[in-house]
């Protein structure tokens, strides 16, 4: 790791006053970003810890009934305290890494690092979540813009998160056993009038909406709906854990079993 | 160079140390506690693990100034003051749960929290939680049938597999 300072702020607006120096970085969880220093992939002057800031953690409900989710609560929390109110996003935070990680990492970290195979971002696009920072409010459908890429600025933070509670929801994980993050993994969402399929770890393009399932499952919520449909193997990663035709039938597979799991 | 205070094992503990210097680093070359392992140093394989205010966490993806503060337990915190093991090592002792015993600090702070938080846990729920401590000699098998054992459950099921 290259030198840096580390800066620990109370409150969100002496963070963002932090974060204005030149080179400066925001650390939350540090789950990714002290791995990325440690290989020299970074190389801030600075880390504003935002580990400290009370305003930015912790679950609530809004009086409009969506979900409010600090920028700042960990995976660990998420899974705990979302449990009775959102159990399908619970069930997401639950299987990312490993305890540990868990209790470090942040969903506003994940979200702006928006690693192609990270889960958060399949929940916050088939739900049509809102990305709610210091600034503005993005919706989750113009927040992600390729790998690793967002919509966020210089020294921007993710506050909270919102979520629409769907009516039933679920995550399937398929996991790549080594990294333990999703080689692939669908999120898939009920509402009164749509359905949402949110799809991580598959594209070259990063996380998208699967909309042909969606249109399929608003008229018929049920497994057998998604038989005649095929997801086109053009676009899809390919390494070697999977070749891109592998992926996109794991796509359809993961989906279907989403769909039976949220009945 | 920053000062940096905390609780570590009960015991006031303080340091001079660089923004970049890992809570890993802190206890094992400035205080000198080298029970917790670094087996990877990226994240994966658990060795580090100790308990930050009662939370696992890797001590090698954290900054020691982010301990500042902080109550911190390693595995020399784990046994009683006498010597006397915990539930957790004795039954890793008792059930051959090492082989060269280089994970198994990390192994011991994870089951420890894991029974804080769950006194009874299935075997299910021992490996799941047991996903980011990765042990290269004893195929797992023997360290669940521990864990099971340290909370007080029949491991006779896990023995005849
Ligand atoms: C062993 C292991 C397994 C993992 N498995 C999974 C998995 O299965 N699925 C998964 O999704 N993830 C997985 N992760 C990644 C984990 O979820 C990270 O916690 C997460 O990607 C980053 O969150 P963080 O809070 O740790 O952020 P950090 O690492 O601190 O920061 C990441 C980036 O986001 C920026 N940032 C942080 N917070 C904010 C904010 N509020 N606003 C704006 N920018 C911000 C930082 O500047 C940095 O660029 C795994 C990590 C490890 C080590
Ligand atoms: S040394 Fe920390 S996880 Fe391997
Ligand atoms: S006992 Fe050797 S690595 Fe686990």
């Amino acid at each position: 790791m290259y030198a840096f300072e580390i800066e620990k702020p109370t409150t969100l607006a002496d963070a963002l006053a932090a974060l204005k120096e030149e080179d400066a970085q925001a650390l939350a969880g540090g789950q990714t970003l002290i791995p990325s220093l440690k290989a020299r992939l970074a190389m801030p002057s600075k880390l504003v810890s935002l580990a400290g800031i009370e305003e930015i953690k912790g679950i609530c409900t809004a009086d409009d009934g969506r979900l409010c989710i600090g920028g700042g609560t960990t995976h660990g929390a998420i899974a705990r305290e979302a449990a009775d109110r959102f159990p399908g996003l619970a069930g997401l935070a639950a299987k990312i890494g490993d305890p540990a990680v868990r209790n470090r990492g942040t969903i506003g970290g994940s979200l702006a690092n928006n690693d192609p195979s990270a889960c958060y971002p399949s929940a916050a696009l088939a739900c049509g979540a809102t990305i709610v920072t210091d600034r503005r409010e993005i919706a989750a459908g113009e927040f992600f813009l390729g790998l690793f890429e967002t919509a966020l600025e210089e020294g921007e933070l993710i506050t909270e998160v919102r979520f629409e509670v769907p009516e039933a929801s679920n995550y399937q994980k398929f996991e790549q056993p080594a990294s333990r993050f999703p080689l692939v993994g669908v999120f898939v969402a009920r509402y009164a009038d749509r359905g949402g399929v949110g799809v991580t770890g598959a594209s070259e393009g990063g996380v998208f909406r699967w909309n042909e399932a969606e249109e399929a499952l608003a008229s018929n919520w049920s497994a057998d709906a998604l038989e005649g449909l095929s997801v086109p193997a053009d676009g899809m990663i390919e390494d070697l854990h999977g070749t891109p035709e592998y992926r996109a039938h794991l796509v359809k597979v993961m989906t279907q079993r989403a769909v039976a799991a949220a009945g | 160079m920053a000062q940096v205070s905390m609780s570590v094992n009960g015991q006031p503990a303080e340091g001079e140390v660089e923004g970049r210097t890992l809570l890993v680093d802190f206890l094992r070359n400035s205080l000198e506690l080298t029970g917790t392992h670094v087996g990877c140093d990226t994240s994966q394989c658990g060795a580090c693990v100790v308990h930050v205010n009662g939370a696992a966490v890797k001590a090698c993806t954290m900054f020691a100034l982010e301990a500042e503060g902080a109550e911190v337990t390693t595995i020399e915190g784990i046994a009683a003051p006498d010597g006397t093991l915990s539930a957790v090592q004795q039954a890793f002792q008792e059930h051959h749960g090492l082989q060269c015993g280089f994970c198994t600090p990390g192994m011991v702070m994870s089951a420890t929290a894991l029974l804080k938080d769950n006194p009874r846990p299935t075997e299910a729920e021992i490996r799941e939680y047991l996903q980011g401590n990765i042990c290269r000699c004893t195929g797992y098998h023997n360290i669940v049938k521990a864990v099971m054992a340290a909370s007080g459950q029949d491991v006779g099921a896990i023995a005849a597999e």
